[in-house]
């Protein structure tokens, strides 16, 4: 249990605190300037560019990082594979916070959060993509977080809740993976409506299945990625069973991934093919992409592929950071770079520092509360009251 | 190339994408060897 006089006896001023603080009192002032003096105040968007970094970033790349929780829980408990169970926990938790901070994020965008539900009960505008997009992270988010309810209940000491829920845990498991199905390649569906404004290297019919490919590869990544910095910063917490497995997850996903970007990497190719977009490859866009297709997605997953082969945990891991990089360079792409190229430069979108300064204050807000989360409750190690066999 | 109806654009990169899925469906099933067959040796 959290207690507090241990917290208080504990010197707060460390190197993590201080840069973390920092960053999080420079993002309440930007909080405080976006929601007294409306998005102009803070953001370079326009009429042109209404999608900028918080988009681009938070949102894109936070739902698609966040994969890893539907990834893991599908891979133990729908397929069985129970040698990678003590993933489950930290890869639920990052998905939570992931989906979480997304719709924080998304409450900077939109304004006006205390109409967060004015979508759904008010003006459901029900065939739009968006619309879909929405109801799927509000209800995914649900999910995850009663997914997650069993770590904070065992830590509460909940005995009776954390029994129902963990009797619901295939429930929730097929729940999680079809509203992801759904939401992944919507996310990528709403780009659909501008094809004259993606570049044709980006734009394709095919874009829903790309961006929903891609946040499988993303939440294998991320997996080992997040299991990588676990292991270097809270290798104390982790019981016996997590330092076990680490070797089976880190290969079993960094197999899983390196044939998912070999997949990924073909239908891009189709994507091209079926266009007939051959000849832009050859222009300044062109390049770019071909550094995105060959430098971020044929590159780690060779990595993958050599690190599996050869038992090189190292190997995969640096993969794995180089995958995650990957999948922000793509929705980068996607929703900034190749978005409005037809524009002159002088139109073009360059975020403001104070969209930068708070999208690293929602990433740190994120990093402070999985510390805490982790530090507390049992999600790297089983809590010894509930050491049972459990799903 | 050229193309003068949708067709001729159709058969054009249909064509080209029925030669890549084949390719694809082979180098897939060769990479998920190339992926897993030190792990029959490590059974073995």
């Amino acid at each position: 249990m959290f207690k507090l006089k241990e917290v208080l006896n504990r010197s707060l001023l460390t190197p993590f605190n201080l840069v973390a603080g920092i960053i999080i009192l420079m993002g309440l002032v930007i909080t405080a300037l976006r929601f007294t003096g409306g998005l102009a105040a803070v953001t370079n968007l326009s009429d042109y560019n209404p999608w900028g970094l918080w988009i681009g970033f938070d949102l894109l790349c936070g739902v698609a990082l966040a994969a890893g929780g539907y990834v893991t829980s599908a891979a133990v408990y729908i397929f069985g594979i129970k040698k990678y169970h003590s993933a489950v926990r930290p890869a639920i938790l990052t998905g939570f916070l992931g989906y979480a901070l997304v719709v924080l994020a998304l409450s900077y965008d939109v304004g006006r959060p205390w109409r967060l539900h004015f979508p759904f009960f008010v003006q459901a505008g029900t065939t739009s993509v968006l619309f879909e997009v929405g109801a799927c992270v509000l209800l995914y988010l649900i999910v995850l977080f009663i997914e997650f309810t069993p770590a904070a209940s065992e830590w509460l000491g909940f005995r009776r809740a954390r029994n129902l829920v963990v009797r619901l845990t295939m429930l929730l498991t097929i729940l999680g993976v079809i509203l992801s199905t759904l939401h992944q390649s919507s996310l990528g569906a709403l780009f659909l409506i501008a094809p004259s404004k993606l570049h044709p290297l980006w734009y394709s019919q095919y874009i829903p299945v790309f961006f929903f490919i891609s946040s499988i590869l993303a939440g294998l990544s991320m997996v080992i990625f997040e299991g990588t910095l676990s292991h270097r910063y809270f290798a104390e917490k982790m019981d016996e069973a997590h330092l076990r497995e680490k070797k089976d997850v880190v290969f079993g996903f960094g197999k899983a991934a390196s044939f998912v970007l070999a997949a990924y990497f073909a239908i891009k190719v189709f994507g091209i093919t079926m266009d007939n977009n051959w000849h832009y490859l050859s222009t300044g866009y062109g390049a770019w992409f071909l550094v995105e297709l060959l430098g971020f997605v044929a590159l780690p997953c060779l990595l993958y592929s050599i690190g599996v082969r050869d038992r090189s945990i190292k190997v995969i891991q640096w993969a794995a950071a180089w995958t995650v990089l990957g999948i922000v360079v793509n929705r980068f792409n996607v929703c900034l770079v190749a978005f409005n190229w037809h524009l002159p430069s002088s139109e073009r979108y360059f975020p403001s520092w104070m969209e930068i300064g708070l999208s690293l204050f929602i990433v740190t807000v994120g990093v402070v509360v999985f510390k805490f989360i982790v530090t507390y409750m049992p999600v790297l190690y089983e809590h010894p009251d509930y050491k049972t066999p459990h799903p | 190339m050229d193309f003068f109806t949708l067709q001729d654009f159709y058969t054009y990169t249909k064509g080209i994408a029925y030669i890549l899925i084949v390719a694809t469906l082979i180098g897939m099933a060769v990479f998920w060897l190339y992926l897993t067959d030190h792990e029959s040796d490590d059974q073995e």
